[in-house]
């Protein structure tokens, strides 16, 4: 099975002299030789169907024809690398064990957008990562990749990391923008899109890590190949972090379209013999899906769609049947509520109303009446806010209420849990 | 108020971005303040808004939105423990459990000799590792049982 971002990595070759062994730089490389314009570079993004891998999955080359081609005076390019949703650890594997691959797509994306400068925003629990990618980029820099004139042409890009310091909401762009700032992070309204006013109020283009990462497989092979990995819309590989009740938990590039099934083997299959109660296929602010159902799709964007949940960021949480879906709803619940930036009314009250209502249930003082209850308040919280976040706090109560009703009034008739665990 | 060192990491940060934003360090400003200090005391919060010509308000805005920031003193180390689904469903909760009674404190306390203070995190995006805690902001520890929880324990003077 074809890898291009996990491929070869063995935990300790992630430097740059392991990285030009591996073809590092050779796309960049490449580039400059075959004299390819910013257009042509473009192309084969569009060509390749590469999706945002960050979690909304809006066609990469897309994005990058938004920006102002004419344009007299500073543009930005931002990598978000702040990975916090939960289930998602992928950003952090590629920026720890492919550090470069990273970079030198960014460069490719800088040139392509005539950028100049960039800036990566890490995760702030990661500090040993942040401090790798660091010395990696001062790596670049001496090698002549980054910075002025790079590789003796008349292009020129500096790129910096920035470091987050715990706040789910900067995942959101605007948010992250923000943050750069020097602000609180707290999302912006939208429209005016980064790519007209972003970072310092300046054209902005920002993508995911692995989409970044993904970038220069495509420009040395070229973005039909790519294509080809995948399924049509849904180019290329993906890397899937699945965690939970599996044998073994990590991150797994597969191609796009793989089924479920074969990821969950790949995984070690259910832990101990349990059986799949349920699974979230995409991070948890997607809605959650029926382990039967789950054992019937392929992991690729419009697949998943179909089913009724989404991609997403390619955090597969599974759950066995010990697991209270209670139980589970009152923790996620509490994370979005913890994490709402509290600008937008449906979101920091709702959020916060949502976990005492799921959270009564779990401890046996439910009502009969709280499951319309949270329902209604779903569809009062979601599509009212300024950003995704009060959507991400009510896909997975909605779903978790629909798919699990059963267990949610056993809870409520009850006052305990139809799971004994 | 801040060393010598400390300042000289912020000038590198204040450098990463344009001349008119140095504003934009201030996030890592506070961090490499609170690496020094051990907490952001209001001086501390307002050392750096003017060292890097701010409102003092401004700053202390973001020091209480980003929760890796300590607000008041806290044990020499700082264990934050993710309690998050993927970390719950891979045993994090069996984790603190045992952390709390060992240590004999709750989340948000600190060990009476001021050694370890517990704190209970969000995602940090290692669920693959899970259950996962940081030590003071920077160390991370995964797959954590009770063996690997007394055995780092063990390890932090």
């Amino acid at each position: 099975m074809e890898q291009i971002l996990l491929k070869g990595l063995d935990g300790g070759n992630w430097r740059l002299a392991d990285y030009l062994k591996r073809d590092g730089y050779a796309a960049l490389k490449k580039m400059f030789a075959d004299k390819m314009t910013p257009e042509q570079v473009i192309d084969e993004l569009k060509k390749s169907a590469l999706r945002g891998r960050g979690g909304a999955g809006f066609p990469t080359g897309l994005k990058w024809s938004f920006m102002p081609k004419n344009y007299e005076g500073d543009k930005y390019l931002v990598c978000n690398s702040d990975e916090g949703e939960p289930g998602t650890f992928k950003d952090r594997d590629i920026l720890y064990h492919n550090p470069h691959q990273l970079i030198e797509g960014m460069i490719i994306a800088a040139y392509a957008m005539g950028i100049k400068a960039g800036y990566n925003y890490i995760h702030g629990e990661i500090f040993e990562v942040y401090e790798r990618f660091e010395e990696a980029l001062e790596e670049a820099r001496a090698a002549g990749f980054l910075g002025d004139n790079i590789l003796g042409t008349d292009f020129s890009f500096q790129l910096h990391s920035h470091m987050g310091y715990g706040a789910y909401i900067c995942g959101e762009e605007t948010a992250l923008l923000e943050s750069i700032e020097g602000k609180k992070g707290q999302p912006r309204f939208k429209p005016p899109f980064p790519a007209s006013f972003g970072l310092y109020g300046k054209p902005t283009t920002i993508n995911n890590t692995e989409t970044f990462a993904s970038v220069p497989w495509i420009i040395l092979n070229g973005g039909e190949k790519y294509l080809e990995l995948g399924r049509p819309n849904n180019g290329g590989t993906k890397i899937f972090s699945v965690s939970g009740h599996v044998e073994r938990p990590g991150n797994y590039e597969v191609p796009l379209g793989t089924p479920f099934a074969k990821l969950l083997e790949m995984a070690g299959g259910m832990r101990g013999g349990h059986k799949l109660k349920a699974c979230i296929p995409g991070g948890s602010s997607m809605p959650v899906l029926t382990g039967d159902v789950m054992m019937d799709l392929d992991m690729d964007y419009d697949s998943i769609a179909k089913a009724g949940s989404y991609l997403g960021s390619g955090a597969v949480i599974i759950m066995d049947e010990t697991v209270c879906m209670v139980k589970a709803l009152q923790r996620l619940s509490y994370f979005y509520y913890e994490e709402s930036c509290g600008q937008c009314t449906p979101c920091r009250e709702g959020t916060g109303w949502l976990y005492r209502v799921v959270d009564r249930i779990e401890n046996g003082m439910g009502r009969n009446e709280d499951l319309d209850l949270l329902l209604n308040m779903t569809d009062n919280i979601q599509g009212r806010t300024i950003c995704a976040l009060g959507d991400a706090a009510a896909m997975p109560v909605r779903s978790f209420v629909r798919n699990f009703r059963d267990e949610f009034q056993y809870h409520i008739d009850h006052k305990h849990c139809l799971v004994s665990s | 108020m801040l060393s010598a060192e400390s300042k000289k990491k912020i000038d590198r940060e204040v450098a990463k971005y344009p001349a008119d934003w140095k504003q934009s360090a201030v996030m890592a400003a506070l961090r490499i303040a609170q690496d020094e200090k051990g907490w952001l005391a209001p001086e501390t919060i307002e050392f750096v808004a003017d060292y890097l010509g701010m409102e003092a308000i401004a700053v202390y805005e973001v020091a209480t939105f980003y929760n890796m920031y300590n607000l008041e003193p806290v044990g020499k180390y700082k264990l934050t423990l993710c309690t998050n689904l993927p970390c719950a469903l891979s045993g994090a909760n069996d984790v603190a459990a045992y952390l709390k009674e060992k240590l004999g404190i709750g989340f948000n306390e600190t060990t009476p000799d001021g050694k370890i203070t517990l704190k209970e995190g969000e995602c940090f995006g290692s669920c693959g590792y899970a259950p996962v805690f940081l030590i003071n902001n920077r160390k991370m520890c995964g797959s954590l049982t009770f063996a690997e929880v007394d055995r780092i324990l063990a390890e932090l003077e």
